[in-house]
């Protein structure tokens, strides 16, 4: 086994999913499947590799430092599933 | 011939010499959308009033003689493009209802020619998938058989060119997301360089993959639209600013003396007889046109999967993470608190298998997996790219199969992650190398489904590209001579 159940349930609460007995039990199987296919990566040596982040070599991207229009708090707040003050609204954090 | 038969070049030909008006041409593809579309399914949203809106502004401009070749023409978007004030979904529950506040780049361009658009293609959620049967809107069909999958992840932008519901389309390719369908379909499909379109105002699947491509009848068609959306964006920062070429200026100069390389191992046991006939067919006919070919080897090519998978992922679950049900999207409110409601909004929003690739993404990211899964695959994408860059040092462009195999039946292979994942073993690796690849009608199977040839360019080699498909699409009838019956 490449992965526990276990192992899938806490990796289900870092990722921010609620999810159901049968879908964590699925997922194990399926993960286990799909982790021990890519399993094959490791009989390349890759020592002294330069890892790939970006196919194009490319630096920090600068621009000149000037205010120019945004796309403004009643824009930004058209899709929010609750807005109120011109803010988004979110359940309770602190009790 | 009806309206819709015909190409954008074609039809621009038809509007400024004043024969025919963009208004006609729409009404025409809006009649086409409305009697095929409960067939195909390769609409999620038909903009019948924007698109008339827009169609009479285009005729004005014709008239007024300031046309470009893109005005009037009815064109339709993948539902992972922005649109401002149009609903744009990626297919996907969590953003039944988002309507954005700006267009992205790619769609500001083809606005600003003077494009009609006609609406919003389904997909694959959130460009996740290689069969279109991953939307929460339900699968699209292929017009060519209704029991076969489109391909994906753009389905809908390919089935739509196909079926006549648009004169061409964007989509979008991580992993072989327009070649794949366009191979499918039957039609043109184009993924250009990595950095080559803006990605601005497109939802994010895996950005170190994700460009943006054109889908069309003809290759011809498919040098219009990529020259209209190429180039680069202030807006992205990861767009390269290297001049963008006339793509039409040198279509026609034929393939002799050009060098083919064909990678060994895309030849391979396994591949389906009629593939690989067709692959024949394709090489005999470029040397009789005077090209050379090469054998080449890719000898990592076995790796790209595996490496996708985990790069793809991880990618995908950070990309991800935006869906919280604060800013915009579902949110699922009942129970304790705020990490509830990000976790319920996120379980009910995201299909099956979203969440499949947010979990191994999260895992491959997490404390302790890192270097064994994300930091690996990355050294191994160095090999590959590596491997594309030294072949380009022997050869002009690479001829390979798109897909393994014509398309497969619905339901075939949805039941069975990895197998669908192999489905894309041939179009992975020039996302991993970030090149330049498209798709061309090369044949049909004995059951009458399209087989699609595959042409890999160096980087930013899409007008060598054209040229190649543009030499083998005139001297084969395939992108002509039939036309599903749908």
């Amino acid at each position: 086994m490449k992965i526990s159940r276990s192992q899938v349930e806490q990796v289900a609460k870092l990722a921010r999913l609620a999810l159901e007995e049968e879908e964590l039990s699925a997922l194990t199987g399926q993960m286990d499947a799909i982790l021990g296919y890519v399993e094959k990566l490791n009989s390349l040596n890759t020592d002294g590799i330069v890892p790939t982040a970006h196919a194009v070599p490319m630096e920090n991207a600068f621009r000149a430092d000037e205010i120019k229009p945004s796309i403004g708090v009643e824009k930004a707040l058209q899709n929010a599933p609750a807005a109120g003050l011109g803010c988004f609204k979110v359940p309770r954090v602190i009790e | 011939m009806g309206l819709t038969e015909l190409t954008i070049h074609e039809l621009h030909a038809r509007l400024v010499a004043g024969e025919l008006t963009s208004v006609d041409l729409t009404r025409a593809y809006l009649a086409r959308i409305a009697a095929t579309d409960g067939r195909v399914n390769a609409f999620i949203t038909v903009c019948e009033d924007e698109a008339l809106a827009a169609a009479a502004a285009a005729d004005r401009r014709l008239a007024d003689g300031a046309a470009d070749l893109l005005t009037g023409i009815p064109l339709a978007l993948k539902d992972i493009f922005c649109t401002e004030g149009v609903r744009t979904t990626c297919a996907s529950k969590i953003l039944e209802n988002f309507v954005p506040p700006y267009d992205g780049t790619a769609v500001a361009r083809l606005k600003a020619r003077g494009a009609v658009l006609l609406g919003k293609l389904n997909m694959d959620e959130f460009a996740m998938g290689s069969s279109n049967e991953n939307s929460a809107f339900g699968p699209v069909k292929n017009p060519w058989n209704a029991e076969t999958v489109p391909g994906g992840s753009s389905g809908g932008s390919a089935a739509a060119v196909a079926a006549r519901q648009a004169a061409g389309t964007l989509g979008t390719d991580t992993g072989g997301s327009i070649r794949q369908p366009a191979s499918h379909c039957g039609v043109v499909g184009l993924k250009p360089t990595y950095g080559r379109v803006s990605r601005y105002g497109v939802i994010a699947y895996a950005s170190s993959l994700d460009q943006v491509g054109p889908l069309a009848r003809d290759v011809e068609d498919c040098a219009i639209l990529l020259q209209a959306v190429a180039g680069y964006d202030p807006a992205d920062s990861t767009s390269v600013d290297t001049p963008v070429p006339d793509y039409r200026a040198n279509l026609r100069d034929g393939v002799k003396g050009l060098r083919i390389g064909l990678p060994r191992e895309y030849f391979i046991e396994g591949l389906d007889p009629e593939v690989k006939a067709a692959m024949e067919a394709a090489i005999a006919t470029y040397r009789q046109l005077g090209a050379e070919t090469v054998e080449v080897g890719l000898p990592h090519t076995d790796y790209a999967v595996a490496c996708y998978y985990l790069i793809a992922t991880a990618e995908a679950s950070s990309n991800l993470a935006r869906y919280d049900g604060v800013r915009f999207g579902l949110r699922v409110e009942e129970g304790r608190g705020l990490i509830d409601m990000y976790m319920k909004s996120r379980a009910t929003g995201f299909g099956a298998e979203v969440k499949r690739r947010i979990m191994l993404g999260t895992y491959a990211l997490s404390s302790g997996y890192y270097d064994a899964y994300y930091l690996k695959a990355q050294k191994v994408r160095t090999l590959i790219r590596q491997d594309f860059l030294e072949a380009f040092n022997q050869v002009d462009v690479i001829l390979t199969p798109v897909a393994p195999t014509p398309a497969f039946r619905l339901g075939e292979k949805s039941g069975d992650p990895l197998q669908m994942y192999l489905s894309d073993i041939f179009t992975i690796p020039v996302n991993l190398a970030g090149t330049c690849a498209m798709s061309v009608p090369c044949g049909y199977s004995a059951a009458g489904l399209p087989i699609g040839l595959q042409l890999i360019g160096k980087p930013f080699g899409e007008a060598e590209l054209l040229r190649a498909g543009y030499a083998f699409e005139q001297a084969t009838e395939w992108h002509r001579r039939r036309k599903p019956a749908i």
